[in-house]
Formats: structure tokens, C-alpha cells, sequence
């Protein structure tokens, strides 16, 4: 298990390998389909981004509301292939890390490679556990699209595990290569 | 001749919808801690211990289980001597989701205008409803809270008749393969093999309602339910498609007679995070 804290230097995420176990601390902010459009519609129309994206984390995440007293509700990450049409982009503005679940297209992969930057995987499905890991909640832009507004969070231990790393690697490629069995194929007799 | 108010209906939907998105039906619970004590990889372990957990903060603080609460999919078995009085039903259902969302600080995930503007409808309406006529004089109803994680990996084939058994086979591993961590393994497969386009996706959602464990009563059917459930947990795929054994807690087949020309198969996934609550009324 690693410990990291935001905003990730180079010499961090060069220490980061495929499957690595890592605790977050620090910001991350979140985006998701909406947003991810929004700035890059933006863009083409000339608009700066409405937050300076250099540097960050991007958490793939809609919440839901919170329960009077608490600071968010339930956060676990969405589909991460949903915002691989805009992750380019978002490589080029500076991010240095998204968090997500499920596999990126191969050019997707390639773009984190060349961009030296990492793409994590929370565990989805976990929503209720990882909203214990965030402790601070500020709607930062995009208001209007409710649960996919930016959020910038303040987070504390917060478990993800390295899906792609800097030199190539796929934590899914992997896990199937290992944990595959070859049985018989199936026939209609 | 028996009387229910739609108000009533109304007021199960807002339970249902909340105690549907905060506690884990046992029977998936029980298939998870299985799936975990077989379980050979050690990442796979701890995904699956952390699953289990999250099911027990969520039920602990009456917070949603997974942030996507869904699409709320409602599926009515109504009795034919039931004569539903006191208003519309369709506006009732509507308003049972909107009120339990909003109480229970589920979040609101549909979208109006689906290919321009996609507004947000604010309060998760309109479900989608599914009503069948049955005898007697009870109403069931059925909520299945369906994440777009999982449902977006649906998938319909219309096979030609002699690809048999084999293809049927074949394209629902060739979905879960090409679906990989997307819809939130491990999962419950719901297939359905028959009938013609619109019903063979129906039959793949209707299967979703069966508890985990139960087989399909025609013995052939449940022999292949079985066969896909090796299969599939043979693919390595895994919890969260980071690798392991634990790919499918179950596989649900329903079939429905079908055209001299024709195989339809219907694939419908739902995550580990399979919600469903019933009530009769």
C-alpha cells in the first residue's frame, strides 16, 4: 500500500506501477460526461477551461445528495470509456491523473502513456465505503448539472489501485492473462 | 372484484425505492461472501471483502449502496379481478419515484431530450414501467433500481437457427468479454433466448427478478445456465476486471417459443450492486 498526496509530482507517478495499492490525500476534482463536454465545447469555442486543470486529479464521479450533516453522499466512480472521447484533451490541459472504472481504449492508454500521467480504478459499486474517504465538498463550476457538476473534494485515505501506469501497463490485461482457464469449447451435441 | 387506490401503489413505490437502494438483498449478499470464500486471487479477496462492506455502511447509514440509483425500473403483475381506483396509475408510480428519491437523497439520473440537450429531469422520472395481467386478485410490485454501468452493456443478437445452443453461448462471452470492468462484475447475466426482438430483451430483464441460485425449471434450460456460469468464471475477468475467478454470481436464462427462422438472445447484466425489492399488495 502506497501513500500519495496531491497534487502528484513526476517522481510520484514514476513510482507508481500496474496493480499498486495507493491511499489518496489531498484534492481531486471531479468530472464527469457533462462536464467533460462542457470544456472541451468550450475550448473549440476559444473558452478557457473554468478551473486550471494543471496538475490535477479528475474523479469520474456523480454523488449522490448528501444527508443533512453530511458532507457528500454515496461516491464511487462511473464508467471511465464514457470519457475517453475527451481525455486527450484533458491530458493536453495538464491532468496528471483520472480515476474511474473499467478499461480505456488502447489510444486512450497510449495517451496517458505519452503524457506521463496515470489513470487509477476505484472500486465500483462502493459508493457508500468511499464517501467516508472524503471529507470536504465545494461545487467549483457547471452548478446547473447537479450530481455532474465540478466538485473539487478534499480526500483522506481514499483507495484506488493503478490501472494504467506510465511504462504501458493494464491491470486488466493482466488480471485476465493471469486468472484465465482454458476449459473445452462449447459445442451443440 | 378486488379495490386498490393508487395511492397506495404510490406509497410502496417511495418505500421500495429507498429500501431497495439501501440494503443488499440477502440472497446477493450471500452469493457475494460464497463467491469470496472460493475466491483464489488475493486482489479479487479484498475487492470482494470491500463489496461486502460497502453493502453493510450503506444499510448502517441508510445511504445509497452505489451513487447511479438508477433507472427505476417498476414491473407490475396485477391480478385480473384488481380494479384500480382513485386516480391514474402511470401518474402514480411517477410520483412514488420522485417522492422516494427525494427523501432518501438517491440521485436523479435521467435525462430528457436524449440526444440534444440531455436535461436533467430533476427528480428521476419517468421510470419505466412494465405491467403484466395475471390471475387472482393481488397486485405485485417489483422494483429494480438499474445502474447505467451495467445496463449500458446490453445487447441483442438474432442468431440464425443452427448456430444452436453454441451460439448462444458464444455471444453472451463474447458481451461479458467485451464489456469487461464496465458493468461492475461480478455480475448476474440475465439472458433470454426466443420469442422476437422486443420480447427476447424483455425475457433478458425479467431474469434479473430471479433470486441468485434459482434455476430455470426446464432442466435443459438450467444445465445451460450452469454451462455459462463455468465459462464465465473461466475468463479471468474477475471482480472489477482486475483478475480472478468471481466474473458472474449467477446466470439467468429465460426462454419464450420463437419463429421457424429465428434464434433472438437478449443480454442484460446487472452489477454486484443488484438491487430489487418486491411487495404485494
Amino acid at each position: 500500500m502506497k501513500n500519495v498526496t496531491t497534487p502528484l509530482s513526476d517522481e510520484a507517478i514514476a513510482e507508481l506501477k500496474t496493480g499498486d495499492e495507493v491511499l489518496l490525500t489531498g484534492v481531486i476534482y471531479t468530472a464527469r460526461d457533462a462536464a467533460h463536454r462542457r470544456i472541451v465545447e468550450g475550448i473549440a469555442r476559444g473558452e478557457s477551461p473554468p478551473l486550471d486543470l494543471c496538475g490535477q486529479i479528475i474523479y469520474y464521479v456523480g454523488p449522490t445528495p448528501p444527508r443533512p450533516g453530511a458532507v457528500i453522499g454515496s461516491a464511487g466512480p462511473t464508467t471511465a470509456y464514457r470519457m475517453d472521447p475527451f481525455t486527450n484533451q484533458m491530458l493536453d490541459l495538464g491532468i496528471k491523473a483520472a480515476i474511474g472504472k473499467g478499461g480505456r481504449s488502447k489510444e486512450v492508454r497510449d495517451s496517458f502513456v505519452s503524457h506521463k500521467a496515470v489513470y487509477f480504478g476505484a472500486i465500483g459499486g462502493s459508493g457508500a465505503l468511499l464517501s467516508g474517504s472524503i471529507t470536504k465538498v465545494d461545487i467549483v463550476a457547471y452548478e446547473d448539472l447537479g450530481p455532474e457538476a465540478i466538485r473539487r473534494l478534499e480526500v483522506e485515505d481514499f483507495p484506488v489501485i493503478v490501472v494504467n501506469d506510465i511504462y504501458g501497463n493494464d491491470l486488466l490485461e493482466q488480471g485476465k492473462a493471469e486468472w484465465k482457464i482454458e476449459i473445452t469449447p462449447p459445442t451443440n451435441v | 372484484m378486488r379495490e386498490i387506490e393508487v395511492s397506495t401503489i404510490r406509497d410502496i413505490v417511495i418505500k421500495l425505492s429507498q429500501e431497495a437502494n439501501f440494503n443488499l438483498p440477502d440472497d446477493v449478499l450471500q452469493a457475494l461472501k460464497r463467491a469470496r470464500s472460493t475466491e483464489e486471487s488475493p486482489r479479487a479477496q479484498k475487492v470482494l471483502d470491500l463489496i461486502v462492506r460497502n453493502s453493510e455502511i450503506a444499510q448502517e447509514k441508510q445511504i445509497a449502496l452505489c451513487q447511479d440509483t438508477g433507472t427505476t425500473v417498476l414491473f407490475l403483475e396485477i391480478g385480473q379481478d384488481v380494479h384500480l381506483v382513485g386516480g391514474d396509475l402511470k401518474e402514480a408510480l411517477t410520483e412514488g419515484v420522485k417522492l422516494g428519491y427525494k427523501e432518501g437523497f438517491l440521485r436523479n439520473s435521467i435525462v430528457s431530450q436524449p440526444f440534444s440537450a440531455r436535461i436533467n429531469t430533476g427528480d428521476n422520472t419517468p421510470p419505466i414501467v412494465h405491467t403484466e395481467i395475471v390471475q387472482g386478485d393481488q397486485l405485485k410490485l417489483t422494483i429494480l433500481p438499474k445502474g447505467g454501468g451495467c445496463e449500458n452493456m446490453s445487447r441483442l443478437a438474432i442468431l440464425r437457427p443452427g448456430e444452436g445452443k453454441h451460439g448462444i453461448i458464444d455471444f453472451a462471452l463474447r458481451t461479458i468479454e467485451e464489456s469487461g470492468g464496465n458493468p461492475c462484475p461480478p455480475l448476474i447475466v440475465g439472458i433470454g433466448v426466443g420469442g422476437t426482438a422486443e420480447h427476447v430483451m424483455h425475457l433478458a430483464k425479467k431474469s434479473l427478478l430471479r433470486k441468485v441460485g434459482d434455476h430455470n425449471p426446464d432442466p435443459e434450460v438450467a444445465d445451460l445456465e450452469s454451462e455459462l456460469l463455468e465459462r464465465v468464471n473461466a475468463s479471468g475477468i474477475g471482480p472489477q476486471a482486475w483478475g480472478g475467478r468471481s466474473t458472474a454470481l449467477a446466470v439467468n436464462i429465460e426462454t419464450y417459443p420463437t419463429h421457424i427462422t429465428s434464434l433472438p438472445v437478449g443480454v442484460n447484466l446487472q452489477c454486484h450492486s443488484a438491487r430489487l425489492k418486491s411487495a404485494i399488495i
